[in-house]
């Protein structure tokens, strides 16, 4: 009995489903939040928040003109870099409006999956480095030739080092090859996860103020660069190719063009909301000085964003699709 | 041990404690002649992590074109997602007067007034703290998993609670699963499922099933015998003895599983945010990257007032009188509530209005700002005494010791501790754990679990003999430790990141006032089950307070203790991992990596394995409190 039904349920299941069987990319999830959104919007954007403030004034600026100019609604759910990609797939997420390379996930989600393509730069360079506090470039000139870091390794010893020089690294989802290089630029050091840019802004401050050593990756564009004074290391330069393999990386970081990743489902029914995505560019002094407001004027991101935008409406009119 | 108290008449008197301070000197010489040999160093880049990276990469690619994934895995997500929008749907649909106003009426339905007056203020002030949203979908995704989950769960329930030979199938497996950190479970789902909101919704389905079962099958058990021979004798059929007489008679026992599975499922969503499920767990992850509690604090109270809403009705629900029929008394305001709030939603604007919120987080940031640097000196030093005298030196020592004398202590300690066949599955967990290449990582795990838990016992030894001794502390300490249990995990996190910043020890912090409360309680419980003849006995014999408290009372209530010790560290460990997000490192800071990194997923998901493994091994050392008779017991009796 109980199998005969078993079994009559499985047809029934396999029947409603056709011959295709499912497939992930459904589209519930898009259409669910329109509910409360008013009736006069546009559509809804999802844009995914990565975490670092830097990408926030982008995203924020985006989202404001969207909502302001364009009346959509906007999401900016908090997703993380490569989660974010796998996104695209599922229908989480719309926009990346800030991608930091990422040449395997392009690969993979843009040329095999085709569930993603680039809308182009967005007008900021992007460059990660290790960076010291400037009294110790002064007090150990020769510290910025990353040769000379084990000499100086236990200036930078903490409680979480393991008796090797501290390393700070920022959230766990940032591109790094700091492991890499650690290891194979044979450097007596242990790279510590602070968990956040806010661990690292922490820490910069304080070493600047306190005369503190510290080690630490860190990015530009960046408002702490006019805050703080920093010197960056110098690793061996980076060639074409000298990090294809991330294991065997042994060389500086690459100086990126930052670039907005959209979802080829948002590309194709985007609209106006694509366009403006499309043509969004700015200078790294734009984003930091939102980015600055966000952090240290106790703005949100859409107050930040707004105060920007009334204040170079030049800029922000040519994004606007005609 | 207690071997020695046996055999010492027939041979040469040895003292009780030599055998144990031998074998004690035999690990420490053998440590110090093997130290740094037989090490296992973590390897991120280990085949078997590949492997399993690979074996991701794999499905991600073949995710719509296998026939698993395509007839089977896609249409369970794709069926939960559909029961996950559907509510997400309707409850966007009510508007947020609609939806406070249903609310209150089915509270008022459920307990009363009172309970419809805290379910108004409650959900009303998801609103004035600014996250109506976050709060709709996560009360969507906690009501669409606690719906799966109890319509899995209580059938099952029901079938172990009748039949022994399936209650003995199902136990061991549950077992397992309630002592699985949190973290465990999500690295599978994103291989079978993806990530966003199905695999967020079946994570935190799996993490509730477990209690929905055990409860139920109790509720079921619980039921009167003669109750059910008296409908059979009737001539009642199976199917009507079921409906008529089980579960009638189970009602309130049961109802206390739907409380128990939705509070597991609130402290799950929250952790399912890391596969990119909505709602308020974002508002925490975006606090704990901004390390801003400001960000965090709203969420967290949001979460909390779900979770005490939800308890009372339905805590109220269990207590009312299933012959008393709802009547007018009750139907006509419950009615009156959900109309005036349905009424008001075309009236009052779509979203709620921004004046109506009440904005903290700059006052809160000034606030752990302040807490931060006045009490810098004291938590500095809290934290780096800590650290250095037991964290690194344990860390230092479990880390450089031969992973074959660890196993040994180990296989020792579980079988003084529990007996022979915990030892073995305790042995057999470590060697796993060795296998699967993650050693290094778990023996950090373990300190910095080792560390809290012994904290935890200290305080909770002190609070709960302190309650004990006194009826008026308890009554104070009670509801705390009430409200305190009714939290899920993640909120603990955010006084122990304002006070320790991202450290090791911030781990170690929020999982003690994670697991100090059951601690608390079941010592307490403990010490006032000794019989009070026996202690009004060791009175009249002139014992003094403190000798009563130490010969009398800690001794009978061992197996408390040691059972409070089983919990602590059960739940300490759970904890130490979500830690992983807060600095600490090891293996919680794997799994974390393992989501945000797709190179590193294999390491994660081994991670997760070995964070269960670590679980059933310390659950197994500890839980012989239950089945070995104590020697202290078998002297006094």
């Amino acid at each position: 009995m109980k199998i005969r039904l078993l079994a009559g349920l499985l047809a029934l299941g396999l029947a409603a489903a056709g011959c295709g069987g499912a497939k992930v990319e459904e589209p519930s999830s898009s259409a669910a939040p329109k509910a409360q959104g008013s009736a006069s919007s546009a559509g809804t954007v999802k844009i995914a928040i990565n975490p670092w403030v830097g990408y926030e004034a982008s995203a924020n600026v985006v989202a404001y003109l969207l909502k302001n100019e364009l009346h959509y609604d906007v999401q900016l759910p908090e997703i993380k870099e490569q989660l974010a990609w796998e996104g695209f797939e599922t229908g989480d997420v719309d926009v990346i409006i800030e991608n930091w390379g990422h040449p395997d996930l392009a690969k993979k989600f843009i040329e095999e999956k085709k569930v993603a393509l680039s809308a182009g730069s967005t007008g900021n360079k992007g460059v990660i480095g290790w960076y010291v506090p400037k009294w110790m470039a002064d007090k150990y000139p020769d510290i910025t030739d990353w040769k000379n870091l084990n000499k100086y390794a236990s200036l930078f010893k903490t409680s979480e080092s393991g008796g090797k020089g501290q390393l700070l690294d920022g959230d766990p989802s940032y591109v790094t090859n700091d492991e890499a290089l650690v290891k194979n630029l044979k450097l007596d050091f242990k790279v510590v996860t602070g968990g956040s840019e806010a661990a690292l802004l922490k820490s910069a401050t304080q070493a600047q103020e306190q005369k503190k050593a510290l080690l630490f990756y860190f990015w530009t564009p960046h408002w702490l660069f006019d805050k703080v004074d920093l010197v960056r290391v110098n690793l061996p330069p980076y060639t074409q190719g000298c990090d294809s393999d991330p294991k065997k990386v042994a060389c500086d970081y690459a100086e990126l063009d930052l670039d907005k990743i959209v979802s080829k489902k948002f590309a194709d029914t985007g609209g106006k909301a694509y366009d403006l995505v499309k043509n969004f560019s700015w200078t790294n002094e734009d984003q930091n000085a939102v980015a600055n407001d966000m952090t240290n004027a106790g703005m949100t991101g859409e107050q930040a964003a707004k105060k920007w935008v009334e204040a170079n409406t030049a800029k922000w009119q040519a994004w606007i699709p005609k | 041990m207690s071997t020695t108290a046996v055999t010492t008449p027939s041979r040469l008197r040895v003292p009780r404690w030599a055998v144990p301070a031998g074998i004690a000197v035999l690990f420490a010489v053998a440590y110090l002649v093997f130290r740094g040999t037989g090490t296992l160093p973590h390897d991120k880049s280990a085949p078997q992590f590949l492997a399993l990276t690979d074996l991701r990469e794999w499905i991600d690619d073949h995710r719509n074109s296998n026939p698993l994934f395509l007839y089977f895995l896609n249409y369970i997500r794709i069926f939960v997602g559909s029961v996950y929008t559907a509510f997400q749907v309707g409850l966007y649909a009510l508007g947020w007067p609609g939806l406070i106003g249903v609310m209150g009426a089915l509270a008022w339905l459920a307990g009363g007034w009172r309970i419809a007056l805290l379910a108004l203020a409650g959900v009303g002030s998801f609103g004035v703290l600014g996250l109506w949203q976050s709060s709709v979908d996560t009360l969507a995704l906690v009501a669409a998993s606690v719906l799966l989950s109890l319509a899995i769960g209580i059938p099952l329930g029901v079938w172990a609670g009748l039949s022994p030979r399936v209650r003995r199938a199902i136990m061991p497996v549950l077992d397992v699963m309630q002592i699985m950190p949190t973290f465990a479970y999500l690295a599978p789902l994103v291989l079978f499922f993806h990530i966003g909101a199905p695999a967020g919704a079946i994570a935190t389905m799996i993490y509730s099933i477990p209690p929905a079962i055990r409860i139920t099958a109790l509720a079921i058990e619980q039921v009167s015998p003669t109750a059910v021979e008296a409908s059979s004798s009737l001539g009642a059929t199976g199917r009507q003895t079921l409906f008529k007489v089980y579960l009638p008679l189970a009602r309130s026992t049961m109802a206390l599983a739907v409380n128990q599975t939705i509070m597991m499922a609130l402290s799950m969503v929250v952790i399912a945010n890391l596969i990119s499920a909505p709602g308020l767990g974002g508002d925490i992850i975006r606090g704990l990257s901004r390390a801003q509690v400001g960000i965090m604090l709203p969420a967290g109270i949001a979460i909390v007032i779900m979770a005490v809403v939800l308890d009372r009705m339905l805590v109220a629900l269990a207590r009312k009188n299933p012959h008393h029929r709802i009547g007018g008394a009750r139907l006509i305001p419950a009615a009156v509530l959900a109309a005036a709030g349905l009424a008001l939603t075309p009236l009052l604007p779509a979203e709620w209005p921004e004046g109506w919120t009440v904005n903290f987080v700059v006052q809160v940031n000034d606030a752990v700002h302040w807490a931060e640097t006045s009490w810098y000196g004291v938590t500095t030093f809290v934290k780096d005494v800590t650290t250095s005298l037991l964290l690194n030196p344990l860390e230092d020592l479990l880390t450089s010791a031969p992973w074959w004398l660890i196993a040994a202590a180990a296989l020792l300690l579980a079988w003084c501790v529990s007996g022979v066949r915990p030892a073995l599955t305790a042995l057999g967990c470590l060697l796993a754990i060795a296998l699967l290449g993650i050693w290094e990582h778990a023996m950090q795990t373990l300190t910095t679990v080792a560390v809290a838990v012994l904290v935890t016992l200290v305080i909770g030894l002190l609070l709960g003999v302190a309650a004990a001794r006194s009826s008026r502390y308890s009554a104070v300490q009670r509801p705390i430790l009430d409200a305190a249990q009714t939290m899920p995990a993640f909120v603990y996190l955010l006084p122990a990141l304002a006070l320790f910043e991202t450290t090791r020890f911030t781990a170690i912090f929020a999982s003690v006032i994670y697991a100090v409360p059951p601690v608390v309680r079941l010592v307490e419980d403990g010490i006032r089950a000794v019989p009070a003849t026996v202690v009004e006995a060791a009175a009249a014999a002139g014992s003094t307070s403190g000798q009563l408290l130490w010969k009398v009372q800690l001794p009978m209530a061992r197996r408390a203790i040691l059972l409070a010790a089983n919990q602590g560290i059960v739940m300490t460990l759970a904890m130490v991992v979500v830690g992983g997000l807060v600095g600490a490192g090891a293996l919680g800071y794997d799994v974390v990596v393992g989501f945000s990194q797709r190179t590193d997923f294999g390491m994660g998901f081994v991670a997760g394995i070995a964070t269960v493994l670590l679980g059933v091994m310390l659950d197994r050392i500890t839980q012989g409190a239950d089945r070995r008779p104590s020697p202290q017991r078998r002297k006094t009796t």
